[in-house]
């Protein structure tokens, strides 16, 4: 058990490292924060100056030492667009990614395990057809399409939410949340709603597979021939049964969700990481930029780690054979 | 009896509560919201640390300068200094006005603005630009101030526009007598926090999100202003769709920076109007003229560039009737000049155009020993001014009809500005801007031969010209008016006689706003914060 471990985190290790160099490498493309620093009246000795003092004049391979020694203490700098130390700035944002992908994951798996369900057993209706289309233009249809369409209907026309922002928070420590306030929902719906559709969709899909597949399955017939209702047998057979990839892909996607979330962010001016990220990325900020991009990357191989640890108490051939050996 | 001592009653009620509404109404015109936005937040609120035009905008409602431009006649007019005198031509002496308090109740006086103005020169400063000749700053007396010039300087008090007063004291308690260095690894307490004399105060500021400001009913100029704004809130909208959205939904009273596709929509809005002003920034096209060979080209050996006629004959292709027609749908106004009417210097002559004339470009081509024409390298930026990105493409097809073919290269500004500074770009686009509104503020710029102290730091194209730099030295020290203005507009029209730059034209710039709001459109793309009624 230690070993497999150690040997994940060793390859967890591997992947924030090689993250975090070909990260690096796009930077040296993203252009050069100096000249919105210094403005359009700068002179060249000032460029000169300032790009030394930043160390941006020192060759790749230096910058990115000097990068990843201070990261692994922790210390990612001061954000050249805002002067704020970067890690304070993610922590302020962070709090707002993370609840919208929570509803957004609660909304997708409410709704899209109901319709997967009914799909299933009411296979050839048009509820169910109608609901299989509208899955095809949700997995099809852009996030930020699906954003503007939503604040064109409901934001302007309607005039039911708002169209931008998160409204009222309430600060817990360091944490702020707009999940107490009736503002805050009133604000959170759109882009939850936004985020959401993809994974619903996905969700429903995967549902209503994994049960047509389970329902043909000797052990249901059996249950039917035994008797039980149609209800025990769909719910409490068949569904459950369905559930362990279900919330396997789920609780994969959660990661999806947070990094996916910089368009729907964008989009809604949602104050979360991906708003900050992209605001780095037309700022050249590349403190900003490289943090945001090794917390994401932390964040899938967290979630992965544990995952894998899951399968490692779920699934017992596992522990027989060698560590980590599939 | 008791029916109508019942009715009675029920109109009581009903005064009662028409005369609460009114009470609630007066209310309402007492706390006026302004809710403003555009695409990105101002980078500070140290005043010193970053000259970035939305920020300045925005500090000149927390902070007072000694004068600021009067928003209709754009004239300088006194705020902080009441009146100034020439004491001689490198003494300036202010006065004070008097009785002015901060926000935090303490008096401001000449310490303050000695202090600030040191501020602005310091070495993190990045408002150098408008310190430039200050050789001391002195306090005569409490309500007194000396700045002592290292020349004449006929621009003193244009500069003086943009040189913000804080505190003294509240800089020290907070241990920001410095402007931010962007280079430390610390913050500035000045950076996230302000403290002013100015009509609003600072209530609370979360970067990217919301910035709020109230108004500082301890302000000394309330009883000349109209304004009725109590509270300007101001939330960026990074997505032009979604602003556009917040402002038709009624959720914000005003958008800075619409996108032209949305123009015609909000024009047609019933509850909403659009504002359109000619911005003081003029768009040009820059050239090489310095290489000799340019990458790129399929002139080998030498630059086409450097010859005035390929220069004019480049010019005289573009056809900038239909670029102004169709490209900026009408909104632009084509130059001659290579600044804005508002700008000193300028004149109807220089602002003339060399006619749009392809016949005469094939000429000039060919006069210069490329009647087949030739290929060159075209760089633009594609978000950094209106349409950017389409109008080089209509040049690029203009100019391959007299058989100069462009190789068009956009890219975003991150990547543009660097790469036009390293001068590797052939022909280029820029604007500009001219905060001063003072002619020698573009040719300082853009058409002195590159040297020390600003001078060409933005002639990439590396354009030189003894008598340009001569008529540019003599106007920086010139303090006759007349003289200096006249000289201002040699340099304008010795920049089109030679096609040093190939001017396009100036942005006009819409603002849109719910119908309710009134306010004046400022050519520095700048709201003037005294003159904002909501009704």
């Amino acid at each position: 058990m230690l070993a497999f471990i150690l040997q994940r985190l060793i390859q967890a290790v591997v992947v924030m490292v090689t993250v975090a160099f070909i990260a690096f490498l796009l930077f040296q493309y993203v252009g050069d924060p100096v000249v919105f620093l210094l403005g359009q009246d700068a002179t060249p000795d000032q460029i000169r100056e300032l790009r030394e003092g930043l160390g941006l004049d020192q060759p790749f391979f230096v910058q990115f030492w000097h990068f990843l020694s201070n990261a692994v203490q922790g210390e990612f700098g001061l954000s050249l667009r805002q002067g704020a130390k970067v890690s304070r700035l993610i922590a302020e944002r962070l709090p707002a990614t993370l609840e919208l992908a929570l509803v957004a994951a609660t909304l997708a798996l409410l709704i899209g395990i109901p319709m997967g369900v009914y799909a299933a057993l009411r296979r050839g209706t048009w509820v169910s057809q109608l609901f299989m289309t509208l899955s095809l233009l949700g997995v099809s249809l852009p996030t930020f399409l699906i954003g503007i369409l939503l604040i064109l209907v409901f934001a302007v026309v309607l005039g039911w939410f708002p169209s931008f922002g998160r409204g009222e928070v309430v600060q817990m420590g360091w944490w702020s949340s707009g999940l107490l306030t009736a503002k805050g929902w009133h604000h959170i719906v759109l882009p939850a709603v936004t985020l959401a559709i993809f994974q619903l969709t996905l969700i429903m899909r995967l549902v209503r597979a994994e049960m047509l597949e389970v329902l043909r399955t000797d052990y249901i017939k059996f249950a039917r021939a035994r008797g039980l209702s149609n209800r025990t047998i769909h719910f409490g057979h068949a569904l459950k049964n369905t559930l362990v990839p279900v919330l396997t892909i789920t609780g994969l996607q959660l990661g999806g969700l947070i990094a996916f979330a910089i368009i729907t962010e964008t989009v809604f001016q949602w104050p979360g990481m991906g708003l900050l990220f992209i605001q780095a990325v037309t700022f050249a900020d590349i403190p900003v930029m490289a943090a945001y991009l090794c917390l994401i990357a932390l964040i899938f191989v967290v979630i992965n780690l544990v995952v894998d640890l899951l399968y490692f108490v779920v699934d017992p051939r596992l522990r027989v054979g060698k560590p980590g050996g599939h | 009896m008791k029916n109508s001592s019942k009715r009675s009653a029920r109109t009581t009620a009903l005064v009662l509560s028409l005369g609460c509404a009114g009470l609630l109404g007066a209310f309402a015109v007492q706390a006026k919201p302004f809710k403003w936005s555009s695409a990105s937040d101002i980078p500070t609120l140290d005043i010193h640390s970053q000259n970035n035009a939305l920020g300045n905008g925005v500090h000149a409602a927390i902070f007072d300068s000694l004068v600021y431009y009067n928003s209709k006649t754009f004239k300088v007019e006194p705020k902080l200094a009441t009146s100034w005198k020439e004491m001689s031509a490198t003494q300036y002496r202010f006065n004070l006005r008097k009785g002015v308090k901060f926000s935090d109740g303490s008096a401001l006086t000449a310490d303050d603005v000695v202090f600030s103005l040191d501020r602005a020169r310091a070495k993190t400063s990045n408002f150098n630009v408008y310190t430039q000749g200050f050789s001391r700053v002195v306090k005569v007396d409490a309500n007194t101030v000396d700045i002592i010039l290292s020349g004449p300087n006929p621009v003193l008090l244009n500069q003086l526009t943009e040189l913000r007063i804080m505190s003294k004291a509240w800089a020290e308690k907070n241990k920001s007598v410095e402007p931010k260095d962007s280079k430390s690894k610390e913050e500035n307490f000045a950076h996230r926090n302000a403290m002013g004399s100015g009509p609003y105060m600072v209530k609370e500021w979360q970067p990217d999100q919301k910035l709020v400001l109230v108004k500082n009913p301890a302000w000394w100029g309330w009883s000349d202003v109209p304004t009725n704004v109590t509270e300007i809130i101001y939330t960026p909208i990074k997505n032009e769709a979604t602003r556009a959205a917040a402002l038709l939904s009624g959720e914000i009273d005003f958008v800075l920076d619409p996108s032209p596709q949305d123009l015609g929509r909000m024009r047609s809005n019933a509850n909403l109007k659009v504002v359109d002003g000619i911005e003081n920034r003029t768009i040009f096209l820059g050239m090489d003229q310095h290489r000799n060979e340019l990458p790129g080209s399929s002139i080998k050996g030498k630059n086409p560039l450097k010859d005035v006629k390929v220069r004019k004959a480049l010019y005289q292709a573009i056809d900038m009737e239909t670029i102004h027609r169709v490209t900026m749908r009408g909104l632009s106004q084509n130059t001659g000049a290579l600044v804005a009417p508002q700008v000193n210097g300028w004149t109807k002559d220089v602002d003339t155009r060399f006619p749009y004339a392809p016949d005469a470009s094939k000429k000039l081509l060919a006069e210069a020993g490329y009647a087949s024409g030739f290929e060159v390298d075209f760089a633009c930026p594609n978000n950094r001014y209106i349409n950017d990105e389409e109008i080089c493409q209509a040049i690029t097809a203009m100019w391959a009809k007299v058989g100069v073919k462009a190789k068009l290269r956009t890219m975003p500004l991150v990547t543009y500005f660097p790469m036009i500074q390293r001068n590797e770009a052939s022909i280029y686009m820029l604007g500009w801007g001219v905060p001063t509104f003072d002619g020698l503020y573009s040719l300082q710029s853009l058409v002195r031969s590159v040297g020390t102290g600003g001078d060409g730091n933005y002639n990439v194209g590396r354009y030189s010209n003894p008598r340009m730099d001569y008529v540019v030295d003599r106007v920086k020290t010139e303090t006759d008016l007349l003289v200096r203005n006249r000289l201002l507009t040699e340099g304008l029209q010795l920049q089109n006689d030679t096609v040093a730059h190939i001017p396009l034209h100036n942005q006009v710039i819409p603002w849109a706003m719910k119908k309710n709001v009134e306010l004046v459109h400022r050519a520095d793309n700048r709201l003037d914060w005294s003159l904002i009624k909501v009704n």
